[in-house]
Formats: structure tokens, sequence, C-alpha cells
């Protein structure tokens, strides 16, 4: 047996929409084996981990509290990846820009304006996009390759997280927690609408940047000069456009989202910079931006379904008694199947049976 | 045994793993194919052979199975990008996001158990030469492992028919495809050599260097393989000084450390991370010099035109 692709005269509309739905019932039908595996039954468990999270108002807010960084990182790293631009430190432009954004807050506690948190998320752009310029710096400059240097920094990055946390910044009132003092109301991102939604304002940001970068990137030049770069360096060159500078721009706008969502997280949910701020977003922001196909609008869909396996994976630990991991593994075998099934897209797809080959080919 | 030579059994347990997740990389980027994904297939080969090692009770039954679940997990990576010609970079990213996932969730159970440990093989007459036999010659077989692996991938790349080609179908595939040579089962080889290999430097992490399964236990050496990979340039022997060197940064820092030298933890433990990123620019700088030693189709997807 031999699977063979051909390639379809026209990239396929009808996949680019049916592919990521088709990976998420793959997903589910594989999560559903695992949970066989694990003894559990598999419908109820998917019910626990999917389903059930969405009845319930406080975890609506919930899923929006933990979409927001992911689709405002997605977003960025969507525009990375269309210009063949590798970024896969945004966990650690997350984790810059949250201590950036947290400078204000802890050397002038006591500044009250209205002025402090615009300043704040400002800073916290800032933060990530200075830190995503240097894999940029790097690769421009010096050729090196922009994924192993992006991830280098984002473990580096934790350790200058952690050191700050534990040393200069820590609160000396915090009673053996490490972790800055709690920020005052003026530093702290204020819920949507009060009381009726709880979540802050991160997932709004996050939304106006999918619509904005959507924009930018089906009616601007701009957005044309990603695609074109990305496809092929050499038209770009011919077009007029800098490689390098598409280089520098897909860095620090993916950077000063990544940012963004680190001060958004830390000063809407936390509400203090400490060691541990992210369960991973940086990372899992790649499958969201896979997941979406590339497309920020695609990413707000594919972000809050990302979102819903993080909450459910925490209540499925107490419903059904499977570990919190499980949220990963189904987070994996998503970014798996959306990638097997984009193949769909550009390929038909046959499986021949027989080890002769077809001689068609030679006679038409 | 001195101090000087306890240091230098530490840098040796931590080099290992690093040369052979980068050697088996490295005959895997020959073929032509970027595996990101060396970080997952090493926790999963840790994983393996921590749950084998303490089921059956014998370390070298957990090392073949490190070895094994790494061969197979790199299956995956393998139909995605050759099969279904998805693109490799994605692909490894996801292969590392389903290796650290299934691994938390295997080992789960086993945190905080004490482990199996692969006891060193002493070699006899060498092991009696002063100074290098206590080093040398009363390692574990990983060690000697390792050392082989370099001369064998040596050998074969440069010394075979068979490596002649496989450096062939990393240069062109369409030329080597034309030439008949069969590019998608000679990749599928290749990937899982590394995958093999990336599972016995994680066998190495779980049975030698900690005994224990804990999580995310690689601590990135999949990657400081593949960043050595290219500080290698491709050239097997390279590897071996580029893992030691990487070694000996690690296991300084713990060092200095230990003694408090007055700078903070953390920034000690960003060193070899550091020294990744500053050779990656030593080595990358000199275009030229790198272009003539990448394989020239790395990274790129191969359909076979019929």
């Amino acid at each position: 047996m031999r699977i063979e692709l051909e390639k379809r005269r026209n990239v396929s509309k009808l996949f680019g929409f049916v592919s990521p739905l088709l990976a998420l019932l793959l997903t589910l039908s594989a999560g559903a084996i695992m949970f066989l595996f694990l003894g559990k039954a598999p419908l109820d468990s998917l019910y626990a981990l999917l389903v059930e999270p969405l009845f319930d108002p406080w975890s609506l807010n919930e899923l929006a509290r933990k979409a927001g960084p992911l689709i405002l990182i997605a977003v960025g790293l969507s525009v990375c990846y269309r210009s063949n631009n590798w970024n896969i430190g945004a966990e650690g432009q997350y984790s810059v820009g949250a201590i950036f954004g947290s400078i204000i807050p802890v050397y002038f506690y006591g500044w009250s304006s209205p002025m402090v948190l615009p300043l704040m998320l400002l800073m916290g752009a800032i933060g990530g996009g200075l830190f995503a310029a240097i894999p940029a710096l790097l690769k421009t400059h010096f050729n090196t390759n922009e994924i192993l240097t992006s991830l280098m920094l984002t473990y580096m990055a934790q350790l200058l997280l952690d050191w700050i946390t534990r040393g200069p910044w820590r609160n000396p009132d915090g009673h053996g927690f490490y972790g800055t003092r709690d920020f005052t109301p003026d530093q702290t991102l204020p819920p949507i609408w009060d009381d009726a939604i709880s979540a802050h304002w991160g997932f709004i940001f996050a939304v106006i940047a999918a619509i904005l970068i959507w924009f930018m990137m089906r009616y601007t030049l701009k957005g044309f000069e990603v695609v074109v770069l990305g496809h092929s360096e050499r038209a770009g060159r011919f077009a007029g456009f800098s490689p390098k500078k598409m280089v520098w721009f897909a860095f620090i706008l993916s950077g000063a989202l990544a940012g963004l969502a680190g001060i958004s997280e830390v000063s809407g949910s936390v509400g203090h910079l400490q060691p541990d701020i992210s369960p991973g977003y940086g990372f899992t922001a790649i499958i969201v931006a896979y997941l979406g196909r590339l497309n920020p609008l695609g990413i707000i869909a594919s972000g809050l379904v990302l979102a819903l396996t993080y909450i459910g994976g925490e209540a499925a630990q107490l419903s059904i008694g499977v570990s919190e991991k499980v949220t990963r593994v189904f987070q994996g075998f998503l970014l798996f199947f959306v990638l097997s099934c984009d193949t769909l897209i550009t390929y038909q797809i046959r499986i021949v049976w027989s080890r002769v080959r077809r001689k068609a080919g030679a006679t038409a | 045994m001195t101090f000087f030579e306890a240091v230098l059994l530490t840098i040796i347990t931590a080099s290992t793993p690093l040369v052979i997740a980068a050697i088996g990389e490295l005959v895997t980027e020959r073929s032509g194919v970027l595996n990101l994904g060396v970080e997952g297939m090493v926790i999963i080969g840790s994983v393996s052979a921590f749950v084998a090692a303490q089921m059956s009770g014998s370390a070298y039954v957990g090392l073949l199975a490190g070895v094994g679940g790494g061969a197979i997990f790199s299956l995956l990576f393998s139909f995605l990008t050759l099969t279904l010609v998805a693109n490799q970079v994605a692909t490894g990213l996801a292969l590392t996001i389903i290796g650290l996932g299934a691994s938390g969730m295997i080992g789960e159970a086993y945190v905080g158990v004490p482990g199996v440990r692969l006891l060193p093989l002493e070699i006899p007459v060498l092991s009696d030469i002063p100074y290098i036999g206590n080093i040398l010659f009363k390692q574990d077989i990983i060690f000697y492992l390792s050392i082989v692996l370099v001369v064998a991938v040596n050998w074969y790349l440069f010394h075979t028919r068979s490596g002649l080609k496989m450096r062939a179908i990393g240069d062109s595939h369409s030329s080597a495809h034309a030439l008949g040579i069969n590019v998608i089962r000679t990749r599928y080889l290749a990937i899982m050599f590394g995958g093999a290999c990336a599972g016995l430097a994680g066998a190495q992490l779980s049975l030698i260097y900690t005994p224990q399964w804990t999580e995310n236990m690689s601590g990135g050496r999949g990657w400081i393989a593949l960043a050595l990979v290219v500080f290698a340039s491709w050239r097997p022997w390279r590897i071996l000084a580029g893992g030691y060197l990487f070694g000996a940064v690690t296991i300084l820092q713990l060092h200095a450390q230990a003694f408090g030298i007055g700078i903070p933890a953390q920034f000690l433990s960003m060193l070899p991370y550091a020294a990744t990123v500053v050779v990656l620019i030593i080595i990358s700088h000199n275009r030229r010099a790198t272009l003539v030693n990448t394989p020239a189709s790395l990274g790129k997807t191969f359909v076979p035109d019929r």
C-alpha cells in the first residue's frame, strides 16, 4: 500500500474551511481513544473536558481570560509565519513584556493617574518588541537561525523573570511568597463590564488586534509584502521589498503583541508580577495560529477552542480525575491533525494498493 | 579520585546526551530533513526508559525502551512531513509539544519514585591506565556508544556508497530522485535514526544523569543539540567538540552556583543558553562558509513527480 499525492489545479477553498474542522474531529476521536486507554468513559470524559465548561458563566469569563493572550500572541505569530520568519520565542517576549510593564508599578508604586495603565501597556509592548528585536538583529546581521535564538532567549527570559521576582523586586512583606507587591486599582486592567463580564480588557485588545491585522493582511500593501516575501524572497526583492526590513517588522510586531499579552495578563489576571505567569501561552499560541490557518479572524475562533482545552483540563481534573496534562496532549494532537489535514488543501490523496506503478501518466 | 577527575566525569555525563542527540539529528539533516522535534523525542526517550526500567527492574531494558520509544515517536514526524508533505518546522514543533505533554502524563505516576541506575562497565586493563583510565574506561555503556556513534556516522556518511547517496539526497532531492535513489525511504530511515539517538539521549538522562523522573527533565537539551548541528556545520567530529564544550559550560556553572561566587544562580543557569546564542553567531556570520556546508535541500518538502 502506498499513499500518493497529486497536486490540485487550484487550492481547494472547500478544504480550506473543512480541514480545521476535520482536524478537530480527528482530535476528538484520538482523545476518546486516549481516555479509553486511561480507563475512563470516552464520551463522558470528552463532555466534561470540552462541553461542560461552556454552561458556567464563570467559565465563560475564564474562557475570555485565557483566549485573550492566546489570540494576541497568535495573531502576531501569523504575520511572522506568513512572512517565513520563525519566531518561536513568544513565551519569552511575553515574560519580558510583563517585566517591562511592571516597571511603573514597582518603581512608581504611589503614582496615581489615569495615565498609569496606558503607560504600563505601552511599556509591555515595547519590552516584548525589543526582546523580539534580538533574534531579528541576529538574523539580519549575523545570519543566525531565528528558531534557535528565539527559543534560547525564551529560556533566558524565564530565568530573568525568576530572578527579578525572587530577588530585587520581591515584596518584602510577601510572607514567603515570591513576587512584587499587589498592583493598585490604577495599575489593574479593569473588567470589560463591571460585574456582568468580569473578564479583563485583554480579550478586547486581542479581538481589536486580530481585526487590525486582518485588515492589514487583506487590504494593504504591507500585507501583500508579507505574503510575497513569505512565498519567495526572490520575487519579493524584484518587487522592491526588503527581506531584512520584513524580518524586523515581523519580529517586532509579534514581540510587541506578545509583550502586551504579558502585561495584560499580569495586570488583569494575576495582580502582581510573579515567577509563574503563563501556562505556556507562547507555545500554545503556535497551535492557535495554525489551527486558525494563519488567518487573524480564524485565530479568534481557534484561540477560543484552545482556551477551552485549558479550562476543560482544569475542570476534568476534578470531575473525572484525569491529570491536567491531558490538556497538553490534546493540544499536541490538535496541531498534528491540523498539519495533516492541511495537505488536503493543496493535494489530492490517493491510496494505491498495488505495488505496480501506474502507467497512465506515460500514455497521456 | 581527585576533585579534578570528579569534575571531568560529570562533564562527560552532561555532554554525552548532547553528543548523542546531535549526532542523530546530524544524520537526519544530512538527508535534507530539519526535525525540530528533538526535544520531544528526547523526553519521550526519558520517560520510556524510566518506566520500562521500573517495570522490568533492569536498566538495560530501559535503555532499549528509550531507543525504541524515540524511534517510534519519530515516525509521527516522518509520516506527516514525508508522506503528507506537511511543513517541517511546524511539524517539528508539534512533535515537541506532544512529546512534552505525553511524557508528563505517562510519567505522572512515577514522580518521586527512585529510579534504576545504569551501572558503569569497567573495561579491563584499559581502566588501570593512570589518570585517563578512571575517566574514560569506567564509564557506562551509553558513553561508549556515543563515541562509537560519532565514529560510525562519520564513516557511514563519508566512506560508504549509501552515505554518499544520503548526502546527495540532502543536497538535491530532485536530482537524487532522478538518479533513481529512493528519497522518501532514505529519509524515513534517517529520521528514525535521529529519533533512536534522541531516545538514547533521553534514556541517559533518566537512567544515569539523574536516575528519576521529573517533568520536562530534558530542559532544552534537544534544542541545544539542534544548535550543535549548526555549530558542527554538519560534520560529525565537530559534534564531539561542541558537545563537550556545552557540557563543560553546564557543569562549570553548576559548580560556580555551589561555590556562591556572588552572581545570582539564575544568571549562571542562563550560561548554556547564552553560549548557544554566541556560538550560533560566531558560526553563522560567515554566510559563505555556512552555505557550503548546509545541506541544500534542508527543510524543503519533496513530492516525487511521476
